[in-house]
């Protein structure tokens, strides 16, 4: 955001902050150390608002929970702004001096009056004016989010709408104040730095930029493409036009995790060649041409992660891969021979140093003060700059840096893709359980004591229409496919709203539901929200 | 825990003059002074319960002993922690633990009453529990005639760090012990099972499964042990796992208590998820 690919904050922060809206998020069970750090937070006297349609565990530790209808996200975002401009709460000087298109974004949000945004959201009018007045009037505030705004067909449009409330108000750039989306594979944010996005470069320098990219040129002595590449998402579009013919997959499991599964492995099946790298024979695996045997990267081998505030740290070898299984990068050096370049001896620390020649915001960071420190945060340019606890101060600085004013973006309220009919008329939204993780590859290697499988989760009120109890078998269907499901009662959901986890696809497929439409700008599926049909395994079968 | 500010108190421990941050307790200063301190409930990332009165000092002036581990430092302070006074008291709370309880496997606590003199053996037919060890499942066992009741699962899972509040202190006297909420069994109480309790149990009583299974066939063997600091493999937190492999295996997962990120705690998936990296499968 504002031109920096990582949350403004540090866990540290949140401790000593006023106001937490933590929103699409359930850091409790997703996120759980972090949690810890908010707790403190909220302990320290921190009043925190939970903007889910569930009243999941993290919102039950919350002041106030607003349980907003499904991907009405925008709307209650830009009700918040509008009151908060109509009430005289935003601040003006900071506006005038920070921001640019401030007049835009006010006229797009007029008509997001507190009664209007009620009816779109659900919300009534009362705790809606009361977040904004918390948030306009609160000395320190931190709006955090996860995948509940980000896995929408309009996710870059939820996370420019929650931007616009921090430079209504400010909150931004200082200690204790923030936009933090927190990251929720160990590594995610470390694959955008390193220039795993299809318009970047190590360390978020454009493929485009000329200056850039000639740097890259010159040091490897090869003409780069300047034109961005394609993201899963139009990987897989790519695919189905017969354009993309080969993949190469490493450390991910998409025949299990795409939305609207079964038209994903179609369309794996269909290349002329699929090589997986992985720790497993997870599902995609089984469908290659080719497998490479990877080590664990976080236990069999050197090297660093970068963690949800930026935090580069490192991991070391505990153990030696089992059998045949080699490092990642000496499978990729043994590859780059076959092909005919000599990359010499894969070493991880001469690896790091080579990035750090390329990528500014690394450079100060040396292997050495990676391993006294604990970790530091980007960016850290110089080896005497002691890493960044947060982004964004700039905007405070008089000459803000000599940088361009950060602009206001105007979006509008589009609800979920995928609207309710007489044929699908409940909606399914899918998360986290605590003691599992993604397609389960990793987290079913142990016995949990509190797992209990892919369950369709549903209100009593539901369940009773539809003649359904607890533990019975059901058929879920969505306008994709149908599966079967145990159906869980849970009084954390509202009537209307189901809910699943997708960790076990040996058992139940979730992701034959979920909806693929997704977002142009990020690339990102509709997990978050699908219709679906629910109809009692018996009654279905006759 | 502790707030510090930059204003420095200096008090005199053992007719030493030390300085430290106001808001530092003598247990600190006694530390910056190179006095080393036996402790039991004391944990640097918990609140001072006071449970176990083996960290007792000296203090001019004061008619009793006072703990040091949650006493703040005042300015000019007189502190002493080697007089007999404090010898015999620290023995004797040693001996008491040491007669009621099995601290076979409190290494550091062993050690203390061998500095101390301490001898548990002196006192004829001690009361003891004498249960079963829990074991419910595959993270970790419960074994009561180890608990010291120093409170530390206590607050490891509920104000200090977990907020799960799934154990607490139920009983008196004697029949005092760590319970869940009306003794359900572990799956049907509010516990998370992030082993933070685990982690900070000072005798064993709490014991990763691992490390049980092990010691059950003596080839648990630490002196053949290394620890590794790495970084998890779940969400993207960032919290650091000291590795303990043996044999080229995993056999158990702490956090260090000093990491801003962690300060010691994990949560199951950290703690317990490691298993996928020797191919083991719950199938």
């Amino acid at each position: 955001m504002f031109g920096a690919g990582g949350g403004t904050s540090s866990y540290t922060e949140i401790e000593e902050t006023d106001l937490i809206v933590l929103w699409g998020s359930n850091a409790r069970n997703a996120h759980p150390i972090f949690f810890h750090h908010l707790m403190k937070g909220i302990d320290n006297g921190a009043k925190m608002f939970a903007v889910d349609p569930r009243r999941t565990s993290s919102a039950k530790f919350a002041d106030v929970w607003m349980g907003l209808n499904l991907g009405s996200d925008v709307a209650l975002a830009n009700g918040l702004g509008r009151e908060i401009i109509a009430a005289g709460l935003a601040n003006e000087e900071f506006i005038a001096h920070s921001t640019q298109g401030f007049d835009a974004y006010k006229e797009a949000v007029e008509p997001y009056t507190l009664e209007f945004t009620s009816q779109l959201t659900g919300l009534p009018v009362d705790v809606i004016r009361e977040l904004a007045h918390d948030y306009a009037t609160a000395e320190k505030a931190q709006i955090l989010w996860t995948l509940g705004i980000t896995e929408h067909h309009n996710a870059v449009d939820n996370v420019l709408a929650l931007c616009s409330l921090a430079l209504l108000t400010g909150h931004i750039g200082k200690w204790g104040s923030g936009l933090v989306p927190l990251r929720g594979q160990n590594n995610v944010q470390g694959g955008g730095d390193m220039g795993a996005l299809p318009n970047k470069l190590p360390g978020f320098q454009n493929i485009d930029d000329d200056a850039a990219r000639g740097k890259f040129e010159e040091t490897y002595g090869i003409d780069l493409n300047p034109k961005p590449g394609l993201h899963l998402t139009l990987m897989f579009e790519a695919m189905e036009r017969g354009e993309i013919k080969a993949a190469y997959v490493l450390g991910e499991n998409p025949a299990d995790s795409e939305a609207d599964i079964q038209h994903a492995r179609k369309l794996l099946e269909g290349l002329d060649l699929l090589v997986v790298q992985d720790i497993f024979l997870t599902r995609t695996a089984e469908m290659a041409d080719v497998v490479f045997p990877a080590s664990v990267a976080w236990a069999e081998s050197d090297g660093t992660v970068t963690s949800s505030e930026r935090r580069v740290q490192r991991s070391r070898a505990a153990v030696p891969p089992p059998g045949e299984a080699r490092h990642d990068i000496d499978i990729l050096f043994a590859l780059a021979e076959r092909m005919g370049h000599d990359w010499g001896q894969p070493d991880p620390q001469q690896l790091w140093d080579e990035l750090r020649t390329l990528s500014p915001m690394h450079q100060g960071m040396s292997w050495d003060r990676l391993e006294e420190t604990g970790g530091l945060q980007w960016p850290c340019p110089s080896l005497d700059h002691p890493g960044s606890p947060f982004l964004h101060g700039w905007l405070w600085a008089d000459d803000l840096e000599g940088r361009a004013p950060a602009p206001f973006v105007p979006v509008t309220h589009q609800g979920p893709q995928e609207e309710l009919t007489d044929e699908f008329p409940l909606r399914l939204t899918t998360g986290r359980a605590l003691d599992s993780y993604n397609t389960g590859v990793q987290s079913g290697g142990f016995s949990s004591p509190i797992r209990y499988g892919d369950a369709l989760d549903m209100h009593r009120i539901d369940a009773e229409r539809l003649g359904l109890a607890d533990g019975d078998m059901a058929v879920v269907s969505s306008p994709r496919g149908s599966v079967e499901m145990r159906i869980r009662i849970d009084d954390s959901l509202v009537e209307g709203l189901t809910f699943t986890t997708f960790h076990f696809p040996d058992l139940v497929d979730a992701n034959v539901l979920t909806n693929d439409a997704w977002d142009k700008k990020s690339g990102t599926a509709e997990f978050k929200a699908a219709s679906i049909r629910v109809e009692p395994l018996a009654a279905a079968r006759r | 825990m502790t707030t510090t500010t930059e204003t420095a108190v200096t008090i005199s421990v053992n007719g030493s003059d030390v300085s430290v941050a106001a808001g530092d307790t003598i247990l600190d200063a006694c530390t910056a002074a190179g006095v080393d301190t036996p402790t039991i409930c004391y944990g640097p990332t918990l609140t001072p319960v006071n449970a176990c009165r083996v960290c007792v000092v000296e203090l001019e002036g004061s008619r009793t002993l006072v703990p040091s581990c949650s006493r703040p430092v005042e300015e000019g302070m007189v502190v002493q922690t080697e007089t007999e006074r404090v010898n015999h008291s620290r023995k004797m709370v040693l001996e008491f633990l040491g007669s009621g309880v099995d601290l076979s496997q409190a290494e550091e606590i062993t050690g203390w009453m061998q500095q101390y003199g301490a001898q548990p053996e002196r006192y004829d037919n001690p009361e003891r529990m004498n249960e079963e060890v829990k074991i419910q499942d595959d993270l970790y066992v419960r074994d009561y005639d180890k608990c010291v009741l120093c409170y530390k699962c206590v607050e490891a899972c509920g104000d200090d760090a977990q907020h799960t509040y799934a154990i607490s202190v139920s009983g008196r006297g004697f029949g005092a012990r760590i319970a869940t909420e009306f003794d359900v069994s572990l799956p049907d109480s509010a516990c998370v099972y992030c082993g933070n309790c685990v982690a900070v149990c000072p005798t064993n009583a709490l014991q990763f499964k691992t490390e049980f299974d092990l010691r059950k066939m003596e080839n648990w063997r630490p002196e053949d042990q290394s620890v590794t600091t790495t970084v998890c493999s779940y969400c993207g937190v960032g919290c650091n796992l000291e590795l303990h492999t043996q044999d080229e295996r995993i056999v158990k997962v702490t956090s260090p208590d000093d990491h801003s990120v962690t300060w010691g705690n994990l949560c199951i998936k950290g703690r317990f998820g490691w298993q996928y990296v020797h191919g083991d499968s719950d199938g």
